[in-house]
């Protein structure tokens, strides 16, 4: 059936002797392929559809750091491909200079994006010498804790309401059998839990100082060494989380067989789809439950420049569908994300989207380490972080060391 | 590509392993129940038991429902057969939002496949020809060339061929895969058929030249029809090689045309709640099917092949 | 086809190197930090600790495939029944990717399924033998898939070398009532010395090239206990968007298998050309 169709359409594409026809098709590259993510971007593509246009699906699976090598060597090899996405911050900065990716400027002034997007720091972060050149579609954070009810049932113990609490709880909990702590081996992984820390332990100004002053002091400091002591306790809890994928890290927690996992709030989908309930099945703790911070990042789609007319049409459409009100809380309930823009009804987020919003409107936010290092940083400090959470032997003095290098060098 | 089977062949003459073929020369056999024989045959059962447990595994797993693999163990057999992993491997896993299973990547793989193994084997058995009956210039520096090609580590090539294959203009489509296919599938069968036609008598072709037959009137009229074995060994190499490459493919295309090991890489790690271990095994079993059938269905002429020109001949 | 493999090969290779010594980020850019990213490179934990891995699975794999290699052939070559069904068994892994051999041997070793819950369930308890979420054997786990999908190659390329041994050797041997083993070891290895080289030639530049079966086993983890060179460049040019430490470390591979293959390919082809 399959091929009778490919065969169908092929005829169909020669008999219009290649030409496009109204609908325009679009390739649109992401790393979301988890539960959660599928239901969300399928929104995407239902609203873009909905206008005439075709949304090809791009997905490539096992995360950003697999996929964006993708993205950026189609983008140099001169086969871009309609929109892709990239995390907030700098990892596209490059692309844009070299003038590779297109400039929206008039369409974010028509569509008067600096005013509706919100917090500002997001519409600054697409704009480079006052050009817009991305899309900003939601607001991820990273500070979260997400904890099993169940596990702690098992475990006869209360669900805690804070990381020490946490800790404390978990040797009732190996007792049951539960793994304390949900942790997937990839490296991104270990540097979020760690970045999540350090706010949570060491407080606001020792992360600002660390990752956006890059201040090598501070990170050899007495403050960054209480998160490290923190991390080595994390990654003893964690010592038998065997799994890769973050998702089948939340599974444990959704499951009950692990008691917590820090993840950002994009977990939430994976609870979703499973049917969970915020507050019944599962709770979670913005900034840890210590310090109610959270950072803000988020996903952000870029559009290559494009020879194509038809196509540069499309891109300009696919940019306002994905800003538009409706589509932003269809897309941004199933990702587990809140919408960048301040004018939609949220009446049917949960508790914990509604915790967020809360942080959020009280401006208790931090910028996202994406936004502050370069890759090659925090690709260093993904080599620094999964070895450290895989090696008992590895000190946290040592590792301190060699964390305060790697702050010294970034750029 | 990246697979060191296709080194195999760069040494001396592909005729040497035909001897292989003949009988065995080892010591002769005594008694049939001695304990020589126990010995002997019960080492071999042992370690073809390794060799084929995981076949074994993923067959089995292939065919068990979540539910059982949850509660049993890797080697038992399936208490319910169930095709249904097959099914969903083929048509139904998903990435993304394409739901189309490894279908998509097995015609790819078709078409990257078919002509890369046809030209570069119909360039890689020119270029051995001049190189091993012709004396032309700079016929050295090539040969040089190749030798180093061929064991080259791919990593140093990755990025300049980004860049080639941006000035052609066919970065991401199957033809731009194609060619770095063909270029770096060029040193080792170049060398293998260099030393094919090497060891063909050098009276017959200095017989052809009197007769007045050119560069390609010789290619074709005496050549290639004596050299069938050799086109038959280049062109296993090249199947497997090529089905089986990972890295060129991840690098080199995008999700419409990625081969199958790349789909297959992407489906086994797009995790939806829990890991369908029964589907990976599908899929895995899946795009190992091709090269197994070439293997089967060749071989000994797949053991001469990977064997040819190990020995000195 | 000389101007391809120039340009190709000989200039893909000497870009890589000029490049390697700017401090291209995501796009090469001539910027010249002379001997920066070697200096990053030799500083890296994990690059250090990718060298280690590589050595530590090289040697053994070099060692094990050449003894199994040899032992198997020699057991086949003792003129036994079903020689070919045999030797088809042991060649067949050889037919399959490393993609597929490393989604296999994930499975079959993993903790809850695999291996160690089968012997656990026969009523070994205390059994434990998880290599792929053990740092200290993670390499070992590598190692057995590597072993199950290339010593068929290795066996096939030492028969062919025992069958290209007189027979002559071996009724002299008799005669004598030199014991087997002694043949073996004292006659027949040294004069398969170039079937010895010329594997191998070939298993150490699939060694220096491994990368598939890391990236479908382990993913290099746990931690950076299966990390691999190959890896390492792959990540750093692409996923770091730091092209210049990733050029400087194919270099350094490149310059590993020139320190191999050179000296191999001078005593292959260096004194015989036949008619070049």
């Amino acid at each position: 059936m399959k091929i009778l169709k490919a065969l169908l359409a092929g005829s169909a594409m020669l008999l219009c002797g290649g030409s496009v026809a109204s609908a325009t098709d679009l390739e649109v590259t992401h790393w979301w392929t988890s539960g959660g993510e599928s239901a969300a971007v399928a929104e995407f593509a239902k609203a873009f559809n909905a206008t005439g246009n075709h949304w090809v699906d791009g997905a490539i699976a096992g995360g950003g750091n697999t996929a964006r090598p993708v993205f950026v060597s189609r983008i140099t090899g001169g086969d871009p491909m309609g929109a892709t996405m990239f995390n907030q911050g700098r990892q596209a900065e490059e692309l844009v200079e070299a003038g590779l990716m297109r400039d929206l400027t008039d369409i974010a002034t028509k569509e008067k994006w600096s005013e509706v997007i919100r917090p500002k720091s997001l519409y600054d972060g697409c704009t480079v010498d006052g050009k817009v050149y991305c899309v900003p579609v939601n607001i991820h954070s990273w500070q979260w804790l997400w904890l099993s009810h169940k596990a702690f049932e098992d475990a006869g113990v209360p669900v805690p309401t804070n990381w020490d609490e946490f800790v404390a709880a978990a040797p009732a909990l190996e007792k049951a059998g539960k793994i304390p702590l949900a942790l997937g081996r990839q490296a991104w992984q270990t540097t979020g839990a760690f970045n999540v820390l350090i706010p949570a332990i060491a407080g606001k100004e020792t992360y600002l100082k660390v990752y956006r002053d890059h201040d090598a002091e501070v990170a050899a400091g007495p403050e960054i060494a209480k998160v490290f002591k923190a991390a080595d306790e994390a990654r003893k809890l964690a010592a038998k989380s065997n799994v890769q994928d973050w998702n089948q890290a939340t599974n444990l927690v959704i499951t009950g067989q692990a008691g917590g996992q820090i993840m950002g709030d994009w977990a939430q989908g994976e609870f979703q789809v499973a049917g969970q309930v915020a507050g019944k099945d599962y709770s979670c703790l913005p900034g840890l439950g210590v310090n109610a911070l959270i950072s803000v990042g988020g996903d952000a789609f870029y559009f290559p420049k494009l020879s194509d007319p038809e196509k540069s049409k499309a891109q300009e459409v696919l940019a306002s569908t994905m800003l538009n009100p409706k589509t932003q809380v269809a897309f941004n309930l199933k990702k587990g994300s809140v919408p960048v823009r301040g004018d939609v009804d949220l009446a049917a987020a949960n508790d914990c989207m509604k915790k967020g919003l809360q942080i959020l409107a009280d401006g208790n936010t931090i910028p996202d380490p994406p936004k502050l290092n370069t890759e090659d940083t925090n690709n260093q400090l993904n080599d620094l972080f999964v070895e450290f959470f895989s090696t008992p032997s590895m000190t946290p003095e040592d590792a301190q060391k060699r964390y305060a290098e790697i702050i010294a060098s970034a750029d | 590509m990246s697979n060191p089977a296709t080194l195999a062949v760069t040494a001396a003459g592909a005729d040497a392993a035909a001897g292989m073929m003949s009988d065995p020369r080892g010591a002769r056999p005594r008694k049939i129940l001695s304990r020589r024989n126990i010995f002997i045959y019960g080492t071999l059962t042992v370690v073809a038991l390794y060799y084929l447990l995981p076949l074994y595994v993923m067959v089995v797993t292939s065919l068990k429902g979540m539910p059982e693999i949850r509660v049993g163990n890797v080697f038992a057999p399936p208490l319910e057969i169930t095709f249904e992993p097959w099914v969903k491997a083929w048509a139904k896993a998903c990435t993304g939002l394409n739901c189309d299973g490894l279908s998509r990547g097995f015609w790819n793989s078709v078409r990257i496949t078919v002509p890369s193994v046809i030209i570069s084997i119909a360039i890689a058995s020119i270029n051995g020809y001049a190189l091993a009956n012709w004396r032309f210039k700079g016929a050295n520096l090539f040969f040089t060339i190749l030798i180093v090609g061929a064991f080259i580590p791919y990593q140093v090539m990755i990025y300049p061929v980004v860049i080639i294959l941006r000035e052609l203009g066919v970065y991401g489509t199957l033809t731009g895969l194609v060619i770095v296919h063909t270029i770096f599938g060029m040193p080792i069968n170049t060398l293998l058929f260099r030393n094919y036609f090497a060891s063909v008598p050098e009276e017959l072709f200095k017989a052809a030249r009197v007769d007045g037959a050119g560069f390609w009137g010789i290619y074709f009229r005496i050549m290639m029809p004596m050299s069938l074995p050799i086109f038959v060994v280049a062109m296993i190499i090249q199947v497997t090689g090529i089905w089986n490459d990972f890295l060129f493919g991840v690098v080199y295309t995008k999700p419409e045309t990625y081969p199958m090991t790349v789909q297959l890489n992407n489906i086994v790690n797009s995790v939806q709640g829990v890991k369908e271990y029964n589907v990976n095994m599908a899929a895995t079993i899946i795009t190992g099917l091709v090269p197994l059938l070439v293997y089967f269905i060749s071989g000994k002429l797949f053991v001469r092949g990977i064997a040819a020109g190990a020995v000195k001949g | 086809m000389i101007f391809t493999a120039l340009v190709v090969f000989l200039g893909g290779t000497i870009w890589t190197i000029v490049y390697s010594f700017t401090n291209s980020k995501l796009l090469p850019r001539l910027r010249f930090v002379g001997l920066d990213q070697y200096d990053r490179l030799w500083s890296t934990p994990r690059w250090l600790a990718s060298i280690e891995n590589l050595f530590i699975y090289g040697i053994l794999s070099l060692i094990l495939s050449l003894l199994i290699g040899f032992i198997l052939a020699a057991l086949l070559d003792q003129k036994i029944r079903f020689e070919d069904t045999f030797r088809t068994i042991f060649l067949y892994p050889f037919a399959l990717s490393f993609i597929v051999t490393g989604l296999v041997w994930q499975w079959l070793l993993n903790p809850d399924f695999g291996v160690q819950s089968v012997v656990r369930s026969l009523g070994w308890d205390s059994f434990t033998f998880n290599p792929l979420y053990d740092q200290r054997i993670v390499i070992y786990g590598l190692l057995i898939a590597g072993l199950w999908q290339g010593t068929g190659l290795v066996m096939c390329l030492m028969l062919a070398g025992l069958r290209g041994i007189d027979e002559d050797i071996w009724k002299a041997a008799r005669v004598d009532g030199i014991p087997m083993w002694k043949t073996y070891l004292f006659i027949v290895v040294p004069m398969m010395r170039p079937v010895f080289i010329t594997t191998l030639v070939i298993i150490a530049s699939g060694i220096v090239r491994l990368y598939d079966l890391v990236v479908a086993q382990t993913s290099g983890g746990p931690g950076h206990a299966s990390e691999v060179p190959a890896k390492y460049v792959y990540d750093y040019m692409f996923a770091a968007q730091n092209l210049g430490q990733g050029f400087a470390a194919s270099t350094m591979m490149l310059l590993s298998v020139v320190i191999v293959v050179v000296p191999w390919a001078y005593l292959e082809f260096g004194g015989r050309d036949r008619r070049v």
